[in-house]
């Protein structure tokens, strides 16, 4: 039969296409990265590690790095740990709206977050002359300090436990709280006895998250710390990579080997504790559990949503109110209010101008590619259960836990010189090549769980009826993860079109992203411009998050972190 | 220890939807065990949570002894009935060796040191586990698993202890062993239990009384004899047993007793309930009610099963085909299907109406 013969021809191929791009974007930086380690410059060598390890200044980073990661991270395990309990267990009211607020703090991008704070809490605070409480001009910004690094950190990943601590809370069978209370323990004691050492696991392994999110973190550190001399691993990379250019390349990727020794290492706890979090229950799928608040539903609603008005509204509308004024340092007040700052950015500044134009392109580029190369993996891992894939898509799993500096790194040494006859250095292609390496997770997660919700017979069936693989695929997979597909590209796009941890070291002048733009002009003192293209940001944020709400509000399990 | 009063009992779980318990009336007495019995979907599990408190009522009360644990103003949280409950996955927290878990309700009234020592090791004697405290709920079999959630209810001596379908996840034989066990369970506390199941075998073998529900409300109340031979409606003939129910004719109005009716033109004498109306009237006949014979009503074999000792002869009466009967034949005088047969009514009881 010809059409057989070219329908297994078909999957041969498209099988090892895939496996060759997943290893391109999976395994080749973290190789190309150890090997510039060992290898500098090609000649074996320990000299990069012996000068990095030498150095005092390796020493001050990591330690500091270590311990704002630590105490952001018991900050998130708190706030994200109260409100996961409070949203997963209780009868509180406007959930949904509750979760999406809350998944904002790490949906909006770090930068963007942290100009915010700084627009608030600074001498020239516009909201804080509006009521007078604006610190004396001259004094130093508070968040200007590890305790603001800290805090922000905190703020941002809390909703990484929320939401791993949330899924768990939903699995936990009603019952065992209906025995505790049957037995006479209060919700308090119900909460303690059961609720939290079953959840413990969970807890810390979402706190793991946290962790390696704080330590790979750009944005928070470097607009805070870099002002208040307070260096941390990515910052330092940053800063002597931007400093003494390519030629200390051997020594940067050796620092962020050591960081990429500490994301592993925060992993490899997840995924230990990820295993061990089966809470195995007889008998029928139970009821979830639910508190009644009783008395204590007004002011637990009060104390929710007062935190996120003061961590979300009152910072965005600090930076709001920054973009409205003509001149940093003006109070803000309707009769000053101006649109001048929005027009200039969006009409009249060429290089803000070029950024929008550019993080598009990027992300809907990486969103459209990785939607397309996510749907054929998840089948081949998933339904087909091809080891090779697997393998590859563990690989991905793992590198995407990677800060994105350690794969800007990777993505400088590999493209440096030109690749098969390509130059993408100095191009927006190698910050495609990077995005589609660091956010193919992103896309993928959703198609596979879809895939394992979808029972494989529908295949046999279709394999029955004569179709062949290509037929098979386009017309019963992929309209069947089609909508999963769909939220993860848009995540991808999401992500990708806020991003600036990897921009901000693989940009070059023409070549610039919005996160590289706000960035600069927030460090070059441009406030009100930097607070412009935020306050867009977080516009278009807030309006891709609704778009990918309404257009999987149909699907049987939600596949968007938000949903409730 | 403490009776049951449900009070017209009420629950809807939206505004305007159907009723899932509907104005139910119980009085279970001190000490009773009355079992709940009815198919999926007909609210026994939510009358369970009701009494248990996990549900406050739209209407009605719930009694304890004493006490109203429910009503308009009241709602005594569950922690504080003082109700035990045996629940369908037993509900064994994985966290907790099983002493821990037997003794936590001890734990929650602060009963510590020997006494609480004893009194768990006491409560897993009683089912026959004793020495396994320091075991995982995991490592057991599911019967030791709901032997060792028995012994939690046991250790907290409730006033009360519901059963939520306990015996669902259970083989044949377990369940047989674990009837003991509650039978046991319940002379050795004197607790008044409310066991809620689908399966009538279970609710016969253990109950005082069993309330027959479907679609919310209580169908009918009595002891399991009364439930068999004498159902109140065409619901619990049909639910209780198995099935049997025939068109009739009454030719005169009823004064209790023995009383003539008319089955596909054949006279047989059955029983009723006073005052049922002359006219049509539907006639439960059970198997142990009908025999082959030479002579009588008119049916036809449909189908014949071997029970093990004797066959399950399912028939249809001439003219009403819909209804199925069923009667027991000795091996050897088992009708071919499709044959024409004859059964002779020895006793049968009209629905009333």
């Amino acid at each position: 039969m010809p059409g057989r013969g070219r329908s297994v021809a078909a999957e041969r191929s498209l099988f090892w296409g895939l496996a060759a791009l997943l290893g391109l974007i999976a395994v080749v930086p973290v190789a190309r990265l150890m090997t510039e380690g060992v290898m500098p410059g090609g000649i074996p060598g320990l000299g990069p590690f012996r000068r990095v390890l030498a150095d005092p200044a390796t020493w001050v980073a990591l330690g500091q790095t270590l311990w704002v990661s630590l105490a952001a991270m018991v900050l998130s395990g708190l706030v994200g740990g109260a409100m996961a309990l409070i949203v997963a267990l209780t009868d509180l009211p406007a959930k949904r709206a509750l979760v999406f607020a809350f998944t904002m703090l790490l949906m909006v991008p770090s930068q963007v977050t942290t100009i915010a704070w700084i627009e608030l809490l600074g001498p020239s605070s516009a909201l804080l002359h509006l009521v007078g409480l604006a610190p004396v001009p001259g004094t130093r910004n508070p968040l200007y300090s590890a305790t603001g690094i800290t805090v922000l950190l905190g703020l941002e990943h809390a909703p990484l436990v929320f939401l791993g601590l949330r899924t768990a809370l939903r699995a936990l069978p009603g019952e065992l709280v209906e025995a505790a209370r049957a037995s006479g323990a209060r919700p308090a004691r119900v909460v303690r006895t059961v609720i939290v050492p079953l959840m413990g696991p969970s807890l810390i392994a979402g706190m793991a998250l946290a962790f390696v999110s704080n330590i790979g973190n750009f944005g928070t550190p470097a607009l805070l710390g870099i002002p208040a001399r307070f260096p941390m691993l990515t910052t330092l990379i940053y800063q002597r990579l931007s400093g003494f250019g390519p030629r200390v390349l051997a020594e940067v990727a050796v620092l962020s080997l050591l960081l990429g020794v500490l994301a592993v290492a925060g992993v490899l706890i997840e995924a230990w504790l990820a295993g061990r979090r089966d809470v195995r229950v007889d008998g029928a799928a139970a009821a979830p559990v639910r508190l009644p608040l009783g008395r204590w539903r007004w002011p637990v609603m009060l104390l929710v949503w007062g935190f996120l008005a003061t961590t979300l509204l009152v910072p965005l509308t600090a930076l709001l109110s920054t973009a409205l004024v003509a001149a940093y340092g003006q109070p803000f007040g309707l009769a000053t209010a101006t649109l001048e700052n929005f027009r200039f950015i969006l009409f009249g500044h060429p290089a803000a101008r070029r950024a929008v134009a550019n993080s598009l392109l990027l992300a809907l580029g990486a969103a459209v590619l990785l939607f397309l190369a996510a749907v054929p993996v998840a089948y081949f891992a998933v339904w087909r259960r091809r080891r090779l894939m697997r393998a590859l898509v563990l690989a991905t799993e793992l590198s995407y836990a990677l800060p994105g500096v350690v794969l800007a790194i990777a993505a400088i040494l590999i493209f440096i010189r030109p690749v098969l006859g390509f130059t993408l250095y100095n191009t927006l292609g190698i910050i495609l090549m990077a995005y589609l390496a660091r956010f193919f997770t992103l896309a993928h997660r959703p198609v596979a769980a879809a895939f394992r919700q979808l029972d494989i017979r529908l295949e046999e069936a279709a394999q029955m009826s004569g179709a062949g693989f290509v037929r098979r695929v386009l017309t019963v997979a992929l309209p069947l993860v089609a909508p999963a597909a769909a939220a993860g590209g848009l995540l991808v796009f999401l992500t990708a079109f806020n991003e600036l941890t990897v921009s901000a070291l693989l940009w070059s002048a023409g070549h610039e992203t919005l996160g590289v733009v706000v960035f600069s002009l927030e460090q070059g003192g441009d406030n009100t411009l930097a607070a412009a293209i935020a306050s867009l940001t977080i516009v278009a944020t807030v309006g891709l998050m609704a778009i990918a709400s309404f257009l999987t509000r149909n699907l049987a399990h939600p596949v968007l972190p938000w949903q409730a | 220890m403490a009776g049951l009063i449900l009070d017209r009992l009420t629950k809807r779980f939206a505004a305007g939807a159907p009723a899932a318990v509907d104005a139910v009336s119980l009085d279970v007495a001190d000490g009773e065990f009355l079992a709940i019995l009815g198919p999926s979907g007909c609210g026994k599990t939510t009358l369970l949570r009701l009494v248990a408190g996990f549900e406050r009522p739209s209407g009605g009360a719930v009694r304890l002894g004493d006490r109203v644990v429910a009503d308009g103003r009241t709602h005594v949280p569950p922690e504080d009935r003082h109700v035990g409950i045996v629940f369908q996955s037993y509900a064994l927290w994985p966290h907790m060796s099983v002493g821990e878990n037997v003794g936590y309700p001890l734990r929650t009234r602060g009963i510590k040191g020997a006494e609480y020592r004893r009194q768990v090791a006491a409560a897993l004697d009683t089912v026959g586990l004793g020495g396994v405290e320091d075991r995982r709920p995991a490592s057991l079999s599911g019967g030791q698993r709901q032997r060792v959630a028995l012994a939690r209810c046991l250790a907290m001596s409730p006033d009360l202890v519901l059963l939520d379908e306990p015996l669902a996840n259970l083989d044949v034989h377990l369940k047989a062993s674990l009837l003991d066990e509650f039978q046991h369970f319940r002379a050795r506390t004197g607790a008044t239990m409310l066991y809620i199941t689908h399966d009538q075998s279970e609710a016969m073998a253990l109950a005082d009384r069993i309330a027959v529900m479907a679609h919310g409300r209580v169908e009918q109340l009595a002891d399991p004899e009364t439930l068999y031979r004498s159902p109140a409606t065409a619901f619990v003939a049909d639910f209780i047993g198995m099935g049997g129910i025939v068109e009739a004719v009454l030719p005169a109005a009823t004064a209790g007793g023995r009383t003539l009716v008319e089955i596909a033109g054949h006279h047989a004498l059955v029983r009723a309930a006073a005052g049922q109306p002359a006219g049509p009237a539907l006639v439960c006949l059970r198997p142990e009610d009908l025999a082959l014979a030479d002579d009588g009503l008119p049916a036809r074999c449909r189908r014949a099963q071997y029970q093990g000792g004797e066959w399950l002869v399912e028939l249809t009466v001439d003219g009403q085909e819909d209804r199925q009967l069923q009667l027991l034949a000795k091996p050897g005088a088992v009708p071919a299907p499709g044959a024409a047969v004859r059964l002779r009514i020895g006793d049968g009881w009209v629905i009333p109406r």
